[in-house]
């Protein structure tokens, strides 16, 4: 169960930038499959090849930056669909990951990496890792918070509430939402280059399935702790994260099989999506919330 | 202040659709003249409005704001010069962000937004005066959400946000239009206030021909995409609905005129 934590706690990491496109910009987007692979692949090479961990794990989450400027620029200067410009992206990225690692895989087992100090030191699954990784993403959120509520973070903000109100006030929202999607795939992709070191390897299908684990994340934490400001609502997609990984791991405690997780993941976003619509349980207060942080289908009216 | 100069627009050129909605307007506003526009439906007013805000680019034709010539500008590059508020109480605000952070947005107009904080504590103290001037109590709810507040209390809000960082100008799209008739009353109080207080040249689109008459220093009224009365000073000052409505009923007839004549 603790190893469900510390899982959580680094998968924090990809949720906190599925929210910052799901919720806070309004555009879902797909990219994140294929960014989290680049991530962990660029990461793992770079490792492979001598360079210091920390530079490696900081190349894989500047490789993200670079994917989410594509889907961003594929949207607003391309003109293209919200889910058809991620998705473009990350079919993509597939062939690209396999450039990258030059083959489905890339094993980190006798290599140093960021974890290394831990593994040696038998501190993964205890308390001094737990507290480690919560201090890592803690950080990644608190800058994140006050990024959001810097001028410019307001600007992103507004962008995804009012794209029209926005650009009154002198703000090109092409380029808002290009930054947004960039530092929400730098964020994926450096989770992808810290999964890999994680668990030994980068692999082509790391990512395969991962946005629905970032919506369930954002979702289920919504719901504990309805949102009201960033503050709270960023704190509330760590725990989220944690509670999934725990969920999962519960699941398989009890027998069900590994491969049939990505199904009981999407089967758990569509119940979130779909129960609140129900009259008889519109009046639960908590389930309200969940709604409203679920609508997750695209604006119209983009220019 | 604002000149447009031979503007034209057409929409759906070349298919069966196609709709002149301005042709060859010319228009010139003095510093802090407040102008009221009228006419029917597809008269132009909007597609006006829309050119000036550009949201719109026209097909021929200049538009200068203060000497600089803005024609190409797209909406957000030249949102430095002009304040807008729009129809919709939903459409001037963020609804999910606060009173506070509105007004953080709105006093950046134009200007390069970077990583200072969005709300400082010198700023609150400054919405909370603004925000005093509109008597609606929102002085004290700077940490509510936009969302949360009635249509007549987002409205004043758009406003003092549009007109609080003194743009060159202040656009007015039919802005009471949706308010029930007290708070559409307190709105346009407001309006001319903030006007009067921050010199704004102004273009207001309005139905409402009282409103037009009793707002301003200068009425124009359009009628299939140009402009047929232009008065001001002492003579708008005078005018009643019922020149209004006659100066229509000769432009709408002439119009018809022409066309019998035609036949």
């Amino acid at each position: 169960m603790i190893g469900a934590v510390e899982l959580g706690l680094i998968y924090a990491v990809m949720a906190l930038g599925v929210y910052l496109t799901f919720r806070i910009l309004d555009f879902p987007d797909l990219t994140v499959d294929g960014s989290f692979t680049t991530g962990g692949a660029t990461a793992a090479i770079l490792i492979v090849g001598g360079v210091n961990p920390v530079l490696a794990t900081a190349a894989g989450g500047a490789a993200g930056l670079v994917a989410g400027t594509i889907t961003g620029l594929l949207h607003t200067k391309g003109g293209i669909n919200p889910l058809l410009a991620g998705i473009l992206t990350q079919v993509g990225l597939y062939s690209i990951n396999l450039r990258i690692m030059d083959g489905a895989n890339v094993p980190l087992l006798r290599y140093d990496t960021l974890l290394t100090p831990l593994r040696d030191n038998d501190l993964l699954g205890t308390a001094a890792s737990i507290g480690i990784f919560a201090a890592l993403v803690l950080a990644i959120k608190v800058v994140m918070d006050w990024f959001l509520n810097t001028d410019l973070g307001l600007a992103v903000q507004a962008t995804g509430d009012n794209q029209g109100m926005i650009r009154s006030f002198g703000v090109s929202t092409h380029a808002t939402k290009i930054l947004g999607l960039a530092l929400s795939n730098g964020l994926v992709a450096l989770c992808g280059a810290l999964i890999a070191q994680y668990q030994g390897f980068a692999d082509i299908s790391m990512g395969i399935g991962l946005i629905i684990a970032g919506l369930a994340s954002v979702i289920l934490g919504q719901a504990l702790i309805p949102p009201r400001i960033v503050v709270i609502a960023t704190f509330a997609v760590i725990l989220g994260s944690i509670l999934y990984r725990v969920a999962i791991q519960i699941a398989l405690q009890v027998g069900l099989d590994p491969n049939d997780m990505k199904l009981v993941s999407a089967v758990l976003v569509v119940l979130a999506l779909v129960l609140p619509k129900w009259s008889v349980l519109r009046r639960v207060p908590s389930i309200r919330s969940i709604r409203r942080s679920a609508a997750v289908e695209p604006t119209a009216g983009d220019r | 202040m604002l000149d447009l100069t031979s503007v034209s627009k057409t929409f759906f050129a070349g298919t069966v659709n196609e709709r002149r909605a301005l042709t060859d307007v010319s228009l010139s506003l003095a510093p802090a003249e407040f102008t009221t526009v009228i006419g029917s439906n597809g008269a132009g007013k909007s597609t006006l409005l829309n050119l000036v805000a550009g949201a719109l680019l026209p097909d021929s034709g200049t538009i200068g704001i203060d000497g600089a010539d803005v024609t190409r500008l797209p909406d957000h590059r030249r949102a430095a010069y002009i304040g807008r508020v729009f129809q919709d109480p939903m459409a001037g605000t963020a609804t999910t962000m606060t009173i506070e952070e509105n007004l953080s947005i709105a006093l950046a107009r134009g200007r390069g937004r970077g990583l200072r904080m969005g709300v400082t504590r010198a700023k609150r103290a400054f919405f909370e005066a603004e925000l005093a001037s509109l008597e609606l109590g929102l002085e004290r709810r700077l940490k509510t959400v936009v969302g949360l507040l009635s249509g007549g209390q987002r409205q004043a809000l758009s406003l003092l946000m549009a007109t609080f960082s003194e743009p060159k100008i202040l656009l007015l799209d039919e802005h009471t239009a949706a308010l029930d008739p007290s708070r559409a009353e307190l709105v346009t109080r407001l309006t001319s206030e903030a006007v009067e207080r921050h010199h704004l040249t102004t273009l207001m689109v309005t139905h409402n021909m009282d409103q037009a008459l009793r707002l301003g220093t200068r009425l124009i009224m359009m009628h299939e995409g140009r402009i047929v009365v232009d008065v001001a000073g002492e003579q708008k000052q005078r005018a009643t609905v019922a020149d209004l409505l006659g100066a229509f009923e000769k432009v709408k007839g002439a119009g018809f005129d022409d066309r019998t004549l035609l036949q």
